[in-house]
């Protein structure tokens, strides 16, 4: 092996902690922190400390986009489309901009451009005003004059793939909408079009053919999967502020640093002149990672007003048109041994994003489970309805509903708990540990065999695992700055969009100097600081806290060079700790953290830190974005009672085991699985996107009929974070929201079936549903 | 108006589609909104009867009591007390969400009772007492719910959390012992998307230990 002047060796902490931690040797870039000892060993990190912007919340001061209010500001509203798909053939605004208020009127739609004159969903937009106030701009908007030619629309995935269906494109034409951008989905460019189906995009290794014929048993099945939306509390916002000498945008965002390469690249604006800024986010779950119809809509708006413009969405556009996640029907088969050995998989799916791509089941067929044959080919289906984007775990959320709720099924056919199965078909030891510890906290061996009640009451156990590749964003930067008078402050444009990355980057600052967390400021969230990782694909605490501890611990070792001579030692021998620094073998000598800053030569020193690849390189890279060499694991367990009177399931209680790498934060952790198995079961029991097939209109655009889970629905959730070290980082840590969801739908389906001995495959597992299959009532679909 | 209705455009012979059908009644809906402003501007530049207050439908001076204190501010009839709060009076810790009673972000007491601020009119408030999130900390000392919420982290990304802390309080103050399903009951009209419920209920548990109403 060549060696590397720029990189020394180091040994690291290495395996799951409750197993016995090893050590591993990686090569470290000269200029990044030692290794950073197992959390047992620190003060700060791995602690449960409370939110770092824990008072402006629950005091109501954190500012959110929504509530910002520029000098001069107007008021965007957006007119959208009250029919599924149109020609418009014309557009009068002339009573509009004349209404009193109005400053600007556009147009989206342009009755004289052919590519631009086509709406295809209820809700595109097509024109909007700013005005004085956000009523007369809406008052505007009743006074254009549209004149519609109606085309014939699909608002079915089934009904889109016939062969007669009315085109939602005439043609291969132009796709539109915010394309999932997630790297675990399949990328479909250059993928044929057929009618309204784009793809297959396709995937294999081996022989499945083959794999089959070698199989003992077989299983196949078809599941299905909802349109889910992601309903943020608060909706999207955006305050664009056009100036000749820049553009600067407020917005609820999770990736300030993406919004300005978009506002760059759109508004042809060189990046600099672009500044992009947003404290509080009142949500995000994939929706708002990129700039979005309103966000163009609301800097054009201020280009032609000369004047800041707000648009927030109301509810009922935030339904139709924010993104959601898109519903899939997928076809699974499943050969294997009799002793459990996989032999062949394959898969099909189709899945729609409305208008756009992106509607794929993942790669959890594919690479959840240790198999030599695999194949899938994965569709897009084109209808009349908005966009989908990104949605906590795309693909694998609905991926795993279905291979999850299968191998199940395999296990039974096998006659091998469902565990045992596992341990012997998937190779990741992570998973294997979280089975393990989460079949002994849920109580595994007193699971039943499926529909042993003999009341109508009936209690089941289930369990699914989930897969989720470790992201890592390489175009992710941090300043520390440290002043005389011993004020500390990190500086990024990554968001928080309430996973607490605030609260981890003072905890992890904060360690470096052995200060207390609460003494760091964290400025986050404007581009004027450096490029922070977009908050998506659970990367966000992977990428920007190795960062900031490199940049910490330089800003510490210039710190400790300037104390050393007033404790006649050289700075090697110091140490910071205590809010002290202090000589390592003797700590009573030393000084005051303050006093130490006071020695700094100029008033303030600043280090930028960037994120250097894993010590031990990635796995897969495109861009800025890679994936690490090990996936996430998570485990859930759920318990269920089904009443088979009413149909309704209860969900009693969840088992989450996970693991995040060097787990940052417990209490931060524990509150985002939680919230991950909530939007868990609300995807599995209450959520689905209806659509009237005769309107082609969203008939629950709302908070009331759109069900989403509620305090009354939740169950007792226990969350196991493992501490599983890797050695990759300066942090060594990694992410967890996507995992928290991706795992509890067929936890709960397999759940049900134990409990009533009848399979569920389609969500959401409704009342209704129940009965369905239970016998009760006719079946629906 | 300029506005043309779809059945307008229909091709000869074609039948009056149930679609058709409703996106005319939808714009004739519409139509009937801009008739019913019009209407309020008859009235009142008709003579009123003697006796008779008619506001609107321009601003109108009101008094709101907020957070203790007397707040004269201009509205619009058709202002939601969320929006007043909001807007005018730059108390922008209440939240709006779905601005129609089905989410509780935007809670707020009213003489001690909880109310979804969106579901009022900032004119129908009266003399009744305001109580805003901001009014829940006495100076710098949290109230006894604001600070168990931070202890046990009963909140992601914060924007449901004015409207939790303004129900759990409300709990407090009428039922200073509750259990979980009290709690549960108290915040059962909210929505948090983050799904922070569990330590919410956590956080109304702890800080009743020490709560004296």
């Amino acid at each position: 092996m060549a060696i590397d002047v720029t990189t020394r060796t180091e040994s690291f902490p290495f395996g799951i902690g409750r197993t016995g931690l090893g050590e591993i040797e990686r090569q470290v870039p000269l200029n990044e922190p030692p290794p950073l000892p197992p959390n047992a060993d620190l003060s700060v990190i791995g602690k449960s400390i409370p939110r770092h912007n824990g008072r402006e919340k629950v005091t109501g001061a954190m500012s959110y986009t929504i509530d910002v209010n520029l000098p001069g500001m107007l008021f965007g509203k957006i007119l959208r489309s009250s029919v599924p798909h149109a020609r418009l053939r014309g557009i009068d605004t002339a009573a509009a901009a004349r209404y009193p208020g109005v400053v600007a009127i556009m147009l989206i739609a342009r009755p004289d451009d052919p590519a631009a004159a086509v709406v295809r969903y209820i809700g595109a937009p097509i024109a909007a005003v700013a005005a004085t106030s956000a009523a007369a701009a809406d008052e505007a908007l009743a006074l254009i004059g549209l004149d519609y030619q109606p085309l014939p629309f699909v608002a079915d995935m089934d009904t889109a793939r016939g062969q007669t269906a009315p085109l939602v494109y005439g043609g291969a034409a132009q796709v539109g909408g915010n394309a999932a951008e997630e790297s675990e989905i399949p990328l479909l460019a250059g993928l044929p079009v057929k009618g309204n189906v784009r793809g297959p995009a396709t995937d294999g290794r081996g022989n499945v053919t083959q794999g089959f014929a070698q199989a003992d048993v077989v299983v196949e099945a078809e599941f299905r999967t909802q349109v889910q939306t992601h309903c943020c509390m608060e909706s999207h916002a955006v305050v664009a502020d056009w100036r000749s000498d820049g553009l600067t945008v407020h917005m609820s965002t999770q990736s300030t640093t993406g919004v300005r390469h978009e506002l760059a690249q759109t508004f042809g604006l060189p990046l600099h002149r672009v500044r992009v800024i947003v404290d509080g986010v009142g949500g995000g779950f994939g929706s708002k990672s990129s700039l979005g119809n309103h966000g163009r809509i609301a800097v054009s708006l201020s280009r032609q007003a000369q004047a800041p413009v707000r648009i927030v969405l109301d509810r009922q556009e935030e339904q139709m048109d924010s993104g959601n996640r898109p519903g899939t029907w997928q076809h699974l088969r499943v050969g294997s041994r009799h002793d459990g050995t996989l032999t062949a998989i394959s898969l099909e799916s189709y899945g729609t994003a409305g208008i756009t791509v992106g509607a794929g089941v993942g790669n959890v067929a594919q690479g959840l489970y240790d198999c030599p044959n695999f194949t899938g080919a994965q569709h897009d289906v084109f209808i009349n309805a908005g966009p989908g984007c990104a949605m906590r775990g795309p693909g694998n959320t609905p991926g795993a509903w279905g291979l999850e709720q299968l191998i199940d099924e395999l296990a039974e056919r096998l006659s091998i708990d469902p565990l045992a199965l596992r341990d012997r078909i998937d190779l990741s030891p992570t998973r294997r540990e979280e089975r393990r510890i989460g079949a002994a906290r849920i109580g595994w061996p007193s699971r039943r065999a499926p529909g042993t009640d003999r009341g109508p009451l009936k209690r089941g156990m289930g369990m699914a695992q989930s897969l989720w590749g470790a992201n890592v964003q390489t175009n992710a930067a941090c300043e520390v700055r440290l002043m005389r008078d011993g004020w500390i402050e990190v500086r990024s444009s990554v968001q928080d969009i309430g996973t607490g990355i605030t609260t981890v980057l003072a905890q992890v600052v904060a360690e470096v100097f052995g200060l207390r967390p609460e003494a760091i400021a964290v400025r986050i969230g404007d581009t004027e600081f450096p490029a922070g990782p977009p908050s998506n694909g659970s990367r966000t605490t992977a990428s920007i806290t190795p960062p900031a501890r490199t940049a910490a611990w330089r800003v510490l070792q210039t710190l400790l060079l300037a104390a050393a001579p007033a404790l006649n030692v050289s700075a090697a021998q110091l140490i910071a700790r205590d809010g002290r620094i202090a000589v390592r073998d003797n700590p009573s000598r030393g000084m005051k953290f303050e006093e130490a800053a006071a020695l700094l030569r100029t008033d303030q020193i600043s280090e930028i830190a960037s994120r250097s690849d894993d010590y031990a390189g990635f796995r897969q890279r495109k861009g800025d974005a890679a994936v690490a060499l090990e996936d996430l694991g998570g485990v859930q367990f759920a318990e269920v009672t089904v009443d088979t009177e009413t149909g309704i399931i209860r969900i009693e209680r969840v088992v989450a085991v996970h693991d995040c790498g060097r787990p940052m934060n417990p209490l931060q952790i524990e509150s985002q699985v939680q919230g991950g198995v909530l939007m868990g079961i609300s995807y599995a029991l209450f959520e689905n996107r209806i659509l009237d097939q005769n309107t082609g209109r969203m008939v629950n655009p709302n908070l009331e009929q759109y069900k989403v889970v509620g305090p009354r629905e939740t169950p007792t959730i226990e969350v196991i974070a493992l501490e599983n070290y890797q050695g990759q980082s300066a942090t060594d840590a990694y992410g967890i929201a996507e995992p928290a969801n991706i795992g509890t739908a067929p936890a709960i389906g397999n759940a049900v079936y134990n409990a009533i001995g009848v399979r569920l495959r389609n969500l959401p597992m409704t009342p209704a549903a129940v009965l369905a299959a239970l016998g009760k009532i006719p079946s629906r679909s | 108006m300029a506005r043309k209705t779809e059945s307008e455009d229909r091709p000869p012979g074609e039948g009056f589609s149930r679609r058709s059908f409703l996106q005319g009644s939808a714009l004739a809906t519409a139509g009937a909104t801009v008739m019913g402003v019009a209407a309020v501007l008859i009235d009142q530049s008709a003579a009123a009867p003697s006796g008779l207050l008619i506001e609107g439908p321009g601003y109108v001076s009101i008094k709101l009591q907020v957070n203790g204190a007397t707040r004269t501010l201009q509205v619009e009839p058709r202002m939601t007390l969320a929006e007043a709060l909001r807007g005018p009076l730059s108390l922008t810790g209440t939240k709006i969400a779905c601005d129609r009673g089905a989410c509780s972000a935007c809670t707020v007491w009213l003489d001690g009772m909880t109310v979804s601020s969106c579901m009022l009119l900032a004119i129908d408030v009266g003399t009744r007492s305001v109580t805003t999130i901001e009014g829940m900390a006495k100076g710098p000392q949290l109230h006894p719910v604001q600070a168990a919420f931070i202890e046990h982290d009963a909140m992601q990304c914060g924007f449901c959390t004015p409207g939790m802390v303004m129900s759990c309080a409300a709990l407090l103050q009428h039922t200073p012992r509750p259990t979980a399903t009290d709690v549960q009951a108290a915040i059962s009209g909210h929505i948090c998307r983050c799904g922070t419920y569990p330590h919410v209920i956590a956080a109304t548990l702890a800080a009743a230990k020490t709560y004296k109403a």
